[in-house]
């Protein structure tokens, strides 16, 4: 080690309880950036994660205009072929890719009590099974399988009046302009947590929608689910490649379908930088602190250095070293602290009084877990070491003003 | 004999608030290499001033400064840093050692920079501090010498990149006799020795004895210039 370096190292520790409350300000700071960076991250991955998984999907091959207008007619023809076909290309990308068509329209629902209005959509049990959470949700019967049967949403069926063995009496119009009226069996209820869903959906078997709808082999939707998030764009990218020209199909990414969520995620990010700068603020005015005043007391030495030959310039780096130790090592420290945090929180999850309610809205679990990823380590950290450096040449640059003539005169 | 140091008609005033404080009011002076020469005079006579004008610390309001060959007007800081760390030594009254760096780093670190070796610096860092009676003393912090050892730590630092000038405002001034007359035994033997300049600015008495060329400076003028011979 050089002496120039050994001096920078040893002039830390001149003032040691100044130092280490730098180092202290400094490692805190950024312990906070590493978790609270690290738990909204995590945050959105459970919120993403949570709404694809419940009946989004991570995309969607629909009609153009379907998403705003959802017109019965508006459906995707051949829907089987369609279906095989992404399967099949999309296996190499995600092996355990889904493809799970849906056809919906908006109908009414009797029951002996009353009518309700509501969205049934037919379904492949199977595939929704593997696709979705809902299934999972049922609390009451079950499941559906095949035939005439129709699981409700929790709120819709205590509206109704209705429990599973019970039957509900559908009315809508088909395809083809004609009158569907007919009876199904409720098998199941659910319960999803999402509130819109429990008030208003339904599902039943595919085939047995297509039948009473009219539409044989026509779905509105083909619902991609169960592959990595981050393969997202190859897998819109593959599927729009293996789409046939005509009708023209759109593939929708869950951001489109569900912009809500996206929506928040933004808010809630913007709203953290705002924490994240005064954190970083406070960080750097402590920096700033410690060598204004380091610089100050050492003006007698630096016209010392300089009599012995030292330039300015060489002072002045020699002053940013010793910032950029300090700054290092209480950013390391940070981070070790900060990523024991997330990672110590990835596993055993953190829950908060009143989170249920937020937590219901947004479709979360009750807890958070924080999650450690290269941006939530390094993003933080690199923002600051940035920033307290630049703030460093300030007083840094206060030796330009060291006279030697001046301060080696000065005596005690 | 080319002088080492040449002055010629050099003022220097400073400005403090709105009076100027003439502080060398036209000073001609030839220094030539080997001399052991001491400046003398009273607190307030121009001793400090002159020496920073000398080392290049500070730049004269008027005159011409010559070190070594080089006219000091026509230097850029940056080569008069190098002038600095090539050709002159300084010591202080007090102060003069890096507190964070032990008697040997503080002697090894204008090697350093003038790029020196690690294994050469260490050996004549170690050689210059015995030489000056600090043999076993080498890894203490200044903290840890008494005034006395800082100066000679001090003045090891100067001597060792074997400089040809040597400037020294009194060095003596926080020192007891004893120390005092130590300190400057051993600036003379270096300059018997080596060779090497040295100006040293004093009011005391027993430093001028020790002087071959004695300066007497007033009111930023040279009073008298007397040569003495042979050692003391
Ligand atoms: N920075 C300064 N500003 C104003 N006056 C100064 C300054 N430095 C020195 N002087 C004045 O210059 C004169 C010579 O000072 P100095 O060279 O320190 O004398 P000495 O070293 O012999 O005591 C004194 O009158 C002193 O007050
Ligand atoms: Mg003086």
């Amino acid at each position: 080690m050089s002496l120039l370096a050994r001096m920078a190292w040893r002039n830390l520790w001149r003032n040691p309880q100044r130092s280490l409350l730098s180092l202290a300000a400094i490692a805190f700071g950024v312990t906070l950036l590493v978790f609270s960076v690290g738990l909204q991250i995590g945050g959105y991955e459970q919120m993403i994660g949570n709404t694809v998984r419940l009946l989004t999907g991570l995309a969607q091959v629909q009609r153009p205009g379907y998403l705003d207008a959802p017109r019965l007619r508006l459906d995707i023809p051949a829907a089987r072929d369609l279906r095989a076909r992404l399967e099949a290309g999309l296996r190499e990308l995600a092996p355990g890719v889904v493809v799970a068509p849906r056809a919906q329209s908006f109908v009414l629902l009797s029951s002996e009590r009353r009518s309700l209005g509501a969205l049934l959509v037919g379904v492949d049990p199977r595939a929704e099974a593997r696709l979705s959470s809902l299934p999972g949700t049922v609390h009451r019967g079950r499941y559906l399988r095949t035939g005439e049967e129709v699981v409700l949403g929790a709120a819709l069926a205590r509206n109704l009046g209705l429990a599973p063995g019970d039957e509900v009496t559908v009315l809508g119009s088909a395809r083809d302009g004609s009158v569907v009226a007919t009876v199904l069996t409720v098998v199941g209820v659910f319960e999803s947590g999402a509130r819109e869903l429990d008030r208003s959906l339904a599902q039943m078997p595919l085939a047995t929608f297509q039948d009473l709808f009219a539409m044989p082999d026509r779905v509105h939707a083909l619902v991609l689910g169960e592959a990595p998030l981050d393969a997202l764009p190859e897998l819109v990218r593959r599927t729009r490649a293996l789409l046939p020209p005509d009708p023209p199909l759109a593939v929708l990414t869950w951001e489109h379908i569900e912009p809500g969520v996206k929506q928040a995620i933004e808010m809630d990010f913007a709203s953290g930088w705002l924490m994240y700068l005064i954190l970083v603020l406070v960080i750097t005015f402590s920096i700033l602190n410690t060598f204004l005043m380091a610089v100050l007391e050492r003006r007698r030495e630096f016209g010392v250095l300089l009599a012995l030959g030292f330039r300015h310039g060489r002072l002045l780096r020699l002053v940013l070293w010793e910032a950029a130790l300090l700054t290092a090592l209480g950013v390391l420290l940070g981070m070790a602290l900060g990523a024991a945090l997330v990672a110590y929180f990835a596993v055993h999850g953190i829950t908060f009084e009143g989170m249920e309610v937020y937590a219901e809205q947004f479709n979360l679990p009750p807890y958070l877990t924080p999650k450690l990823t290269p941006f939530v380590l390094f993003s933080g950290p690199a923002v600051v070491l940035a920033v307290t450096l630049l703030a460093a040449l300030y007083p840094a640059s206060r030796v330009r003003a060291v006279d030697p003539a001046e301060t080696t005169r000065e005596v005690g | 004999m080319d002088a080492l140091v040449t002055l010629r008609a050099v003022t220097k005033t400073y400005r403090q608030g709105e009076v100027d404080v003439p502080a060398l009011r036209g000073v001609d002076l030839d220094i030539a290499a080997g001399e052991f020469v001491c400046l003398s005079g009273p607190s307030g006579s121009g001793k400090t001033t002159l020496l920073n004008l000398i080392g290049g610390l500070d730049t004269p309001s008027g005159g011409h400064i010559q070190v070594a060959g080089r006219d000091l007007a026509r230097l850029s800081p940056g080569e008069r840093a190098e002038l600095r760390l090539r050709h002159i030594g300084f010591v202080f009254q007090a102060y003069n050692l890096i507190p964070v760096l032990s008697a040997q780093e503080n002697v090894e670190l204008v090697m350093e920079l003038q790029g020196v070796g690690a294994a050469e610096r260490h050996a004549r860092a170690r050689a210059i501090l015995a030489e000056v009676g600090l043999a076993g003393l080498e890894g203490r912090r200044p903290a840890a010498l008494s005034g006395g050892q800082q100066q000679r730590v001090a003045v090891a630092r100067a001597i060792v990149s074997a400089p040809d000038l040597v400037l020294a405002d009194e060095p003596t001034a926080n020192l007891d006799s004893e120390n005092g007359r130590r300190l400057l035994e051993i600036m003379r033997r270096l300059n018997g020795e080596r060779g090497v300049t040295f100006v040293i600015s004093t009011h005391d008495p027993e430093v001028m004895a020790f002087a071959r060329r004695l300066i007497r400076l007033h009111d930023g003028r040279i009073q008298a210039d007397e040569r003495r011979d042979g050692p003391p």
